[in-house]
Protein backbone atom coordinates (compact mmCIF):
# COMPACT_ATOMS: atom_id res chain seq x y z
CA UNK A 1 0.00 0.00 0.00
CA UNK A 2 1.21 3.51 -0.77
CA UNK A 3 1.11 6.20 1.91
CA UNK A 4 -1.91 7.80 0.24
CA UNK A 5 -3.74 4.46 0.29
CA UNK A 6 -2.85 3.99 3.95
CA UNK A 7 -4.21 7.44 4.77
CA UNK A 8 -7.43 6.71 2.88
CA UNK A 9 -7.82 3.37 4.68
CA UNK A 10 -7.35 4.95 8.11
CA UNK A 11 -9.60 7.86 7.14
CA UNK A 12 -12.38 5.41 6.18
CA UNK A 13 -12.02 3.70 9.55
CA UNK A 14 -12.17 7.06 11.34
CA UNK A 15 -15.18 8.16 9.29
CA UNK A 16 -17.12 4.96 10.00
CA UNK A 17 -16.21 5.04 13.69
CA UNK A 18 -17.29 8.68 13.98
CA UNK A 19 -20.52 7.80 12.22
CA UNK A 20 -21.32 5.18 14.88
CA UNK A 21 -20.77 7.81 17.57
CA UNK A 22 -22.50 10.86 16.13
CA UNK A 23 -25.34 9.32 14.11
CA UNK A 24 -27.72 8.77 17.06
CA UNK A 25 -27.43 12.41 18.06
CA UNK A 26 -28.20 13.46 14.52
CA UNK A 27 -31.19 11.19 13.89
CA UNK A 28 -32.82 10.74 17.29
CA UNK A 29 -34.15 13.90 18.87
CA UNK A 30 -33.88 14.00 22.67
CA UNK A 31 -36.57 12.23 24.66
CA UNK A 32 -38.11 10.12 21.92
CA UNK A 33 -38.11 6.28 22.08
CA UNK A 34 -35.71 4.39 19.82
CA UNK A 35 -37.29 2.31 17.01
CA UNK A 36 -37.93 -1.31 18.03
CA UNK A 37 -35.87 -2.70 15.14
CA UNK A 38 -32.84 -0.67 16.24
CA UNK A 39 -33.27 -1.89 19.82
CA UNK A 40 -33.47 -5.46 18.55
CA UNK A 41 -30.29 -5.10 16.52
CA UNK A 42 -28.60 -3.56 19.54
CA UNK A 43 -29.36 -6.72 21.48
CA UNK A 44 -28.50 -9.40 18.93
CA UNK A 45 -25.92 -7.90 16.58
CA UNK A 46 -22.90 -7.69 18.94
CA UNK A 47 -22.71 -11.46 19.58
CA UNK A 48 -22.79 -12.20 15.86
CA UNK A 49 -20.17 -9.55 15.08
CA UNK A 50 -17.77 -10.95 17.67
CA UNK A 51 -18.28 -14.40 16.13
CA UNK A 52 -17.42 -12.92 12.75
CA UNK A 53 -14.30 -11.31 14.20
CA UNK A 54 -13.03 -14.65 15.51
CA UNK A 55 -13.40 -16.13 12.02
CA UNK A 56 -11.70 -13.03 10.62
CA UNK A 57 -8.71 -13.57 12.91
CA UNK A 58 -8.44 -17.19 11.81
CA UNK A 59 -9.04 -16.59 8.10
CA UNK A 60 -5.49 -17.48 7.07
CA UNK A 61 -5.25 -20.72 9.05
CA UNK A 62 -5.09 -23.67 6.71
CA UNK A 63 -6.38 -26.90 8.13
CA UNK A 64 -4.92 -29.12 5.43
CA UNK A 65 -1.36 -27.82 5.27
CA UNK A 66 1.43 -26.69 7.62
CA UNK A 67 0.59 -27.10 11.29
CA UNK A 68 -3.09 -27.86 10.45
CA UNK A 69 -4.34 -25.09 12.71
CA UNK A 70 -3.23 -26.97 15.80
CA UNK A 71 -1.42 -24.06 17.55
CA UNK A 72 -4.52 -21.90 17.07
CA UNK A 73 -6.80 -24.63 18.35
CA UNK A 74 -4.68 -25.34 21.44
CA UNK A 75 -4.26 -21.65 22.29
CA UNK A 76 -7.99 -20.94 21.87
CA UNK A 77 -8.88 -23.86 24.12
CA UNK A 78 -6.45 -22.46 26.70
CA UNK A 79 -8.00 -18.97 26.42
CA UNK A 80 -11.46 -20.43 26.99
CA UNK A 81 -10.29 -22.63 29.89
CA UNK A 82 -8.44 -19.75 31.59
CA UNK A 83 -11.41 -17.47 31.14
CA UNK A 84 -13.94 -19.95 32.49
CA UNK A 85 -11.62 -20.59 35.43
CA UNK A 86 -10.66 -17.07 36.53
CA UNK A 87 -12.75 -14.81 34.30
CA UNK A 88 -9.93 -12.27 34.21
CA UNK A 89 -9.82 -10.81 30.73
CA UNK A 90 -6.14 -9.84 30.81
CA UNK A 91 -5.03 -13.21 32.20
CA UNK A 92 -6.95 -15.11 29.51
CA UNK A 93 -5.56 -12.96 26.69
CA UNK A 94 -1.98 -12.96 27.98
CA UNK A 95 -1.99 -16.70 28.76
CA UNK A 96 -3.37 -17.64 25.35
CA UNK A 97 -1.00 -15.35 23.48
CA UNK A 98 2.12 -16.55 25.33
CA UNK A 99 1.07 -20.16 24.78
CA UNK A 100 0.57 -19.48 21.06
CA UNK A 101 3.95 -17.74 20.77
CA UNK A 102 5.71 -20.66 22.45
CA UNK A 103 3.90 -23.14 20.22
CA UNK A 104 4.75 -21.45 16.92
CA UNK A 105 8.31 -20.67 17.96
CA UNK A 106 9.36 -23.97 19.54
CA UNK A 107 6.89 -26.75 18.78
CA UNK A 108 5.44 -26.32 15.31
CA UNK B 1 -12.91 -5.93 32.50
CA UNK B 2 -12.51 -4.00 29.30
CA UNK B 3 -15.70 -5.15 27.73
CA UNK B 4 -17.61 -6.16 30.80
CA UNK B 5 -21.32 -5.54 31.27
CA UNK B 6 -21.88 -5.44 27.54
CA UNK B 7 -25.20 -7.19 27.60
CA UNK B 8 -26.68 -5.04 30.29
CA UNK B 9 -25.44 -2.04 28.39
CA UNK B 10 -27.26 -3.04 25.24
CA UNK B 11 -30.40 -3.67 27.22
CA UNK B 12 -30.05 -0.32 28.85
CA UNK B 13 -29.63 1.23 25.45
CA UNK B 14 -33.28 0.74 24.67
CA UNK B 15 -34.58 2.52 27.71
CA UNK B 16 -33.06 5.86 26.94
CA UNK B 17 -30.94 8.03 29.12
CA UNK B 18 -33.35 8.77 31.94
CA UNK B 19 -35.23 11.95 32.52
CA UNK B 20 -32.53 14.19 33.83
CA UNK B 21 -32.85 17.83 32.99
CA UNK B 22 -29.70 19.82 32.73
CA UNK B 23 -29.28 22.83 34.87
CA UNK B 24 -25.72 23.79 34.11
CA UNK B 25 -26.72 27.32 33.36
CA UNK B 26 -28.88 27.68 36.45
CA UNK B 27 -26.51 26.16 38.97
CA UNK B 28 -24.94 28.57 41.34
CA UNK B 29 -21.33 28.39 40.28
CA UNK B 30 -18.45 28.96 42.66
CA UNK B 31 -15.19 29.79 41.00
CA UNK B 32 -14.83 27.87 37.80
CA UNK B 33 -11.34 26.54 38.36
CA UNK B 34 -12.12 24.88 41.69
CA UNK B 35 -15.21 23.39 40.08
CA UNK B 36 -13.10 21.80 37.36
CA UNK B 37 -10.55 20.55 39.89
CA UNK B 38 -13.28 18.98 42.02
CA UNK B 39 -14.70 17.18 38.97
CA UNK B 40 -11.25 15.84 38.13
CA UNK B 41 -10.74 14.55 41.67
CA UNK B 42 -14.14 12.83 41.56
CA UNK B 43 -13.58 11.30 38.12
CA UNK B 44 -10.01 10.05 38.44
CA UNK B 45 -10.59 7.14 40.91
CA UNK B 46 -13.28 5.73 38.61
CA UNK B 47 -10.75 5.41 35.81
CA UNK B 48 -7.92 3.65 37.70
CA UNK B 49 -9.12 0.11 36.87
CA UNK B 50 -9.44 1.16 33.23
CA UNK B 51 -5.83 2.33 33.28
CA UNK B 52 -4.48 -1.20 33.86
CA UNK B 53 -6.63 -2.77 31.18
CA UNK B 54 -6.04 -0.05 28.62
CA UNK B 55 -2.31 0.01 29.11
CA UNK B 56 -1.97 -3.73 28.67
CA UNK B 57 -3.93 -3.75 25.42
CA UNK B 58 -2.59 -0.40 24.16
CA UNK B 59 1.05 -1.36 24.75
CA UNK B 60 0.44 -4.65 22.97
CA UNK B 61 -1.25 -2.80 20.14
CA UNK B 62 1.68 -0.37 19.83
CA UNK B 63 4.21 -3.22 19.87
CA UNK B 64 2.12 -5.15 17.35
CA UNK B 65 2.14 -2.16 14.97
CA UNK B 66 5.85 -1.76 15.50
CA UNK B 67 6.72 -5.38 14.74
CA UNK B 68 4.37 -5.23 11.74
CA UNK B 69 6.68 -2.56 10.33
CA UNK B 70 4.91 0.70 11.20
CA UNK B 71 6.48 3.74 12.85
CA UNK B 72 5.12 4.82 16.26
CA UNK B 73 3.42 7.72 14.44
CA UNK B 74 0.77 5.24 13.28
CA UNK B 75 -0.42 3.94 16.66
CA UNK B 76 -0.04 7.47 18.06
CA UNK B 77 -2.30 9.11 15.50
CA UNK B 78 -4.69 6.16 15.24
CA UNK B 79 -5.16 5.93 18.99
CA UNK B 80 -6.12 9.62 19.12
CA UNK B 81 -8.37 9.73 16.07
CA UNK B 82 -10.01 6.30 16.00
CA UNK B 83 -9.90 5.55 19.73
CA UNK B 84 -11.63 2.18 19.46
CA UNK B 85 -9.45 -0.79 20.40
CA UNK B 86 -10.86 -3.65 18.35
CA UNK B 87 -10.92 -1.82 15.05
CA UNK B 88 -7.41 -0.45 15.61
CA UNK B 89 -6.07 -4.00 15.84
CA UNK B 90 -8.04 -4.92 12.73
CA UNK B 91 -6.76 -1.82 10.92
CA UNK B 92 -3.18 -3.13 11.28
CA UNK B 93 -4.28 -6.13 9.23
CA UNK B 94 -6.13 -3.93 6.76
CA UNK B 95 -3.01 -1.82 6.23
CA UNK B 96 -0.95 -4.95 5.59
CA UNK B 97 -3.44 -6.29 3.04
CA UNK B 98 -4.62 -5.09 -0.35
CA UNK B 99 -6.13 -1.59 -0.62
CA UNK B 100 -9.85 -1.90 0.01
CA UNK B 101 -11.37 1.26 1.50
CA UNK B 102 -14.97 0.02 1.31
CA UNK B 103 -14.11 -3.06 3.34
CA UNK B 104 -12.30 -0.83 5.86
CA UNK B 105 -15.40 1.35 6.15
CA UNK B 106 -17.77 -1.61 6.48
CA UNK B 107 -15.63 -3.35 9.09
CA UNK B 108 -15.30 -0.22 11.22
CA UNK B 109 -19.05 0.31 10.97
CA UNK B 110 -19.91 -3.23 12.06
CA UNK B 111 -17.29 -3.57 14.77
CA UNK B 112 -18.19 -0.23 16.30
CA UNK B 113 -21.94 -0.56 15.79
CA UNK B 114 -22.29 -0.97 19.55
CA UNK B 115 -21.37 2.72 19.93
CA UNK B 116 -24.73 3.50 18.33
CA UNK B 117 -26.47 1.93 21.27
CA UNK B 118 -24.24 3.52 23.87
CA UNK B 119 -24.86 6.92 22.31
CA UNK B 120 -28.59 6.27 22.15
CA UNK B 121 -28.62 5.71 25.90
CA UNK B 122 -26.55 8.86 26.44
CA UNK B 123 -28.70 11.09 24.21
CA UNK B 124 -29.93 13.03 27.22
CA UNK B 125 -26.89 12.87 29.45
CA UNK B 126 -24.40 14.06 26.86
CA UNK B 127 -26.46 16.95 25.51
CA UNK B 128 -26.10 20.55 26.59
CA UNK B 129 -22.38 20.96 27.31
CA UNK B 130 -21.25 22.74 24.15
CA UNK B 131 -17.79 21.68 23.00
CA UNK B 132 -17.60 19.19 25.86
CA UNK B 133 -20.68 17.42 24.45
CA UNK B 134 -18.88 17.11 21.13
CA UNK B 135 -15.88 15.55 22.87
CA UNK B 136 -18.03 13.22 25.00
CA UNK B 137 -19.72 11.87 21.87
CA UNK B 138 -16.43 11.62 19.99
CA UNK B 139 -14.65 9.84 22.86
CA UNK B 140 -17.29 7.18 23.52
CA UNK B 141 -15.94 3.71 24.29
CA UNK B 142 -17.10 0.69 26.30
CA UNK B 143 -15.32 1.86 29.43
CA UNK B 144 -16.29 5.53 29.40
CA UNK B 145 -19.85 4.48 28.76
CA UNK B 146 -19.96 2.05 31.65
CA UNK B 147 -18.63 4.72 34.04
CA UNK B 148 -20.61 7.69 32.77
CA UNK B 149 -23.81 5.69 32.50
CA UNK B 150 -23.67 4.14 35.95
CA UNK B 151 -21.55 6.43 38.18
CA UNK B 152 -23.32 8.25 40.96
CA UNK B 153 -21.90 11.75 40.60
CA UNK B 154 -21.87 13.73 43.85
CA UNK B 155 -24.26 16.69 43.92
CA UNK B 156 -21.54 19.29 44.31
CA UNK B 157 -19.60 17.99 41.29
CA UNK B 158 -20.34 19.35 37.83
CA UNK B 159 -21.68 16.46 35.72
CA UNK B 160 -20.32 17.80 32.45
CA UNK B 161 -16.78 18.12 33.73
CA UNK B 162 -16.96 14.77 35.54
CA UNK B 163 -17.93 12.92 32.36
CA UNK B 164 -15.42 14.97 30.39
CA UNK B 165 -12.55 13.87 32.64
CA UNK B 166 -13.63 10.21 32.63
CA UNK B 167 -13.57 10.28 28.83
CA UNK B 168 -10.36 12.30 28.55
CA UNK B 169 -8.43 10.16 31.07
CA UNK B 170 -9.44 6.95 29.33
CA UNK B 171 -8.49 8.51 26.00
CA UNK B 172 -5.12 9.52 27.45
CA UNK B 173 -4.42 6.01 28.84
CA UNK B 174 -5.12 4.48 25.45
CA UNK B 175 -3.09 7.08 23.57
CA UNK B 176 -0.06 6.92 25.89
CA UNK B 177 0.03 3.12 25.95
CA UNK B 178 -0.24 2.83 22.16
CA UNK B 179 2.44 5.44 21.57
CA UNK B 180 4.87 3.97 24.11
CA UNK B 181 4.30 0.49 22.67
CA UNK B 182 5.01 1.88 19.21
CA UNK B 183 8.21 3.60 20.36
CA UNK B 184 9.64 0.86 22.53
CA UNK B 185 8.44 -2.06 20.44
CA UNK B 186 11.75 -1.91 18.56
CA UNK B 187 13.69 -2.36 21.80
CA UNK B 188 12.12 -5.72 22.45
CA UNK B 189 14.72 -8.41 22.10
CA UNK B 190 12.67 -11.57 22.31
CA UNK B 191 11.11 -13.19 19.28
CA UNK B 192 7.67 -11.67 18.75
CA UNK B 193 6.49 -14.28 16.27
CA UNK B 194 2.93 -15.18 17.15
CA UNK B 195 2.18 -11.93 18.99
CA UNK B 196 -0.61 -11.24 16.52
CA UNK B 197 -2.58 -13.95 18.31
CA UNK B 198 -3.39 -11.31 20.94
CA UNK B 199 -6.17 -10.09 18.66
CA UNK B 200 -7.65 -13.58 18.31
CA UNK B 201 -7.45 -14.12 22.07
CA UNK B 202 -9.14 -10.78 22.69
CA UNK B 203 -12.09 -11.56 20.43
CA UNK B 204 -12.42 -15.08 21.82
CA UNK B 205 -12.67 -13.60 25.33
CA UNK B 206 -15.20 -10.95 24.28
CA UNK B 207 -17.24 -13.58 22.45
CA UNK B 208 -17.11 -15.83 25.51
CA UNK B 209 -18.21 -13.00 27.80
CA UNK B 210 -21.21 -12.37 25.55
CA UNK B 211 -21.92 -16.11 25.48
CA UNK B 212 -21.88 -16.40 29.27
CA UNK B 213 -24.22 -13.44 29.66
CA UNK B 214 -26.77 -14.17 26.96
CA UNK B 215 -29.75 -16.45 27.52
CA UNK B 216 -30.04 -17.42 23.88
CA UNK B 217 -27.04 -18.26 21.72
CA UNK B 218 -28.70 -18.05 18.29
CA UNK B 219 -26.95 -14.85 17.28
CA UNK B 220 -23.50 -15.97 18.49
CA UNK B 221 -23.78 -19.25 16.60
CA UNK B 222 -25.12 -17.51 13.49
CA UNK B 223 -22.17 -15.12 13.57
CA UNK B 224 -19.68 -17.99 13.65
CA UNK B 225 -21.49 -20.21 11.15
CA UNK B 226 -22.38 -17.60 8.52
CA UNK B 227 -18.85 -16.13 8.62
CA UNK B 228 -17.34 -19.59 8.22
CA UNK B 229 -19.62 -20.41 5.29
CA UNK B 230 -18.76 -17.08 3.63
CA UNK B 231 -15.04 -17.66 4.27
CA UNK B 232 -15.22 -21.01 2.47
CA UNK B 233 -17.39 -19.59 -0.32
CA UNK B 234 -15.64 -16.25 -0.97
CA UNK B 235 -12.09 -16.81 0.31
CA UNK B 236 -10.02 -15.05 2.98
CA UNK B 237 -9.81 -11.70 1.21
CA UNK B 238 -13.44 -11.22 0.25
CA UNK B 239 -15.65 -12.84 2.87
CA UNK B 240 -16.16 -9.96 5.31
CA UNK B 241 -18.82 -7.93 3.51
CA UNK B 242 -20.89 -10.94 2.34
CA UNK B 243 -20.58 -12.30 5.89
CA UNK B 244 -21.86 -9.06 7.41
CA UNK B 245 -24.74 -8.83 4.95
CA UNK B 246 -25.67 -12.46 5.59
CA UNK B 247 -25.71 -11.81 9.35
CA UNK B 248 -27.82 -8.65 9.02
CA UNK B 249 -30.30 -10.24 6.62
CA UNK B 250 -30.73 -13.44 8.61
CA UNK B 251 -31.11 -11.61 11.92
CA UNK B 252 -33.75 -9.41 10.29
CA UNK B 253 -35.60 -12.40 8.80
CA UNK B 254 -35.70 -14.34 12.08
CA UNK B 255 -36.51 -11.27 14.21
CA UNK B 256 -40.01 -12.37 15.33
CA UNK B 257 -39.16 -15.93 16.47
CA UNK B 258 -35.83 -14.84 17.95
CA UNK B 259 -37.39 -12.04 19.98
CA UNK B 260 -39.98 -14.49 21.30
CA UNK B 261 -37.29 -16.98 22.24
CA UNK B 262 -35.18 -14.36 23.99
CA UNK B 263 -38.12 -13.09 26.04
CA UNK B 264 -39.34 -16.61 26.91
CA UNK B 265 -35.80 -17.62 27.91
CA UNK B 266 -35.74 -14.58 30.18
CA UNK B 267 -39.10 -15.62 31.70
CA UNK B 268 -37.88 -19.15 32.37
CA UNK B 269 -34.79 -17.87 34.14
CA UNK B 270 -36.90 -15.54 36.25
CA UNK B 271 -39.18 -18.42 37.23
CA UNK B 272 -36.34 -20.78 38.10
CA UNK B 273 -34.73 -18.00 40.12
CA UNK B 274 -37.98 -17.51 41.98
CA UNK B 275 -38.28 -21.26 42.54
CA UNK B 276 -34.75 -21.36 43.88
CA UNK B 277 -35.51 -18.58 46.34
CA UNK B 278 -38.59 -20.37 47.63
CA UNK B 279 -36.65 -23.53 48.40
Amino acid sequence: MTLAQQIITVAMVILATMLTRFLPFLIFPAGRPTPKYVQYLGKVLPSAVFGLLIIYCLKNVSIFTGSHGLPELIAIVLVIALHLWKRQMLLSIAGGTICYMLLVQFVF
Amino acid sequence: MLFEHTEELYDAAGTGGGTEIFMTGEQIKPRKRSEIRRAFRAAFPHTIPIFAGFWFLALTYGIYMNVSGFSFIYPMLMSITIFAGSIEFVTVNLLLGAFNPIQAFAMALMINARHLFYEISMLEKYRGYGWRSFYLIFGMCDESFSINYTAVIPKDVDKGWFMFFVTALNHFYWFSGSTLGGIFGSLIHFDTKGLDFVMTAMFVVIFLEQWLKEKNHTSSLLGLALSLICLIAFGADNFIIPGMLAILILLTVIRRPLEERISSAADITKETEKGGEQQ
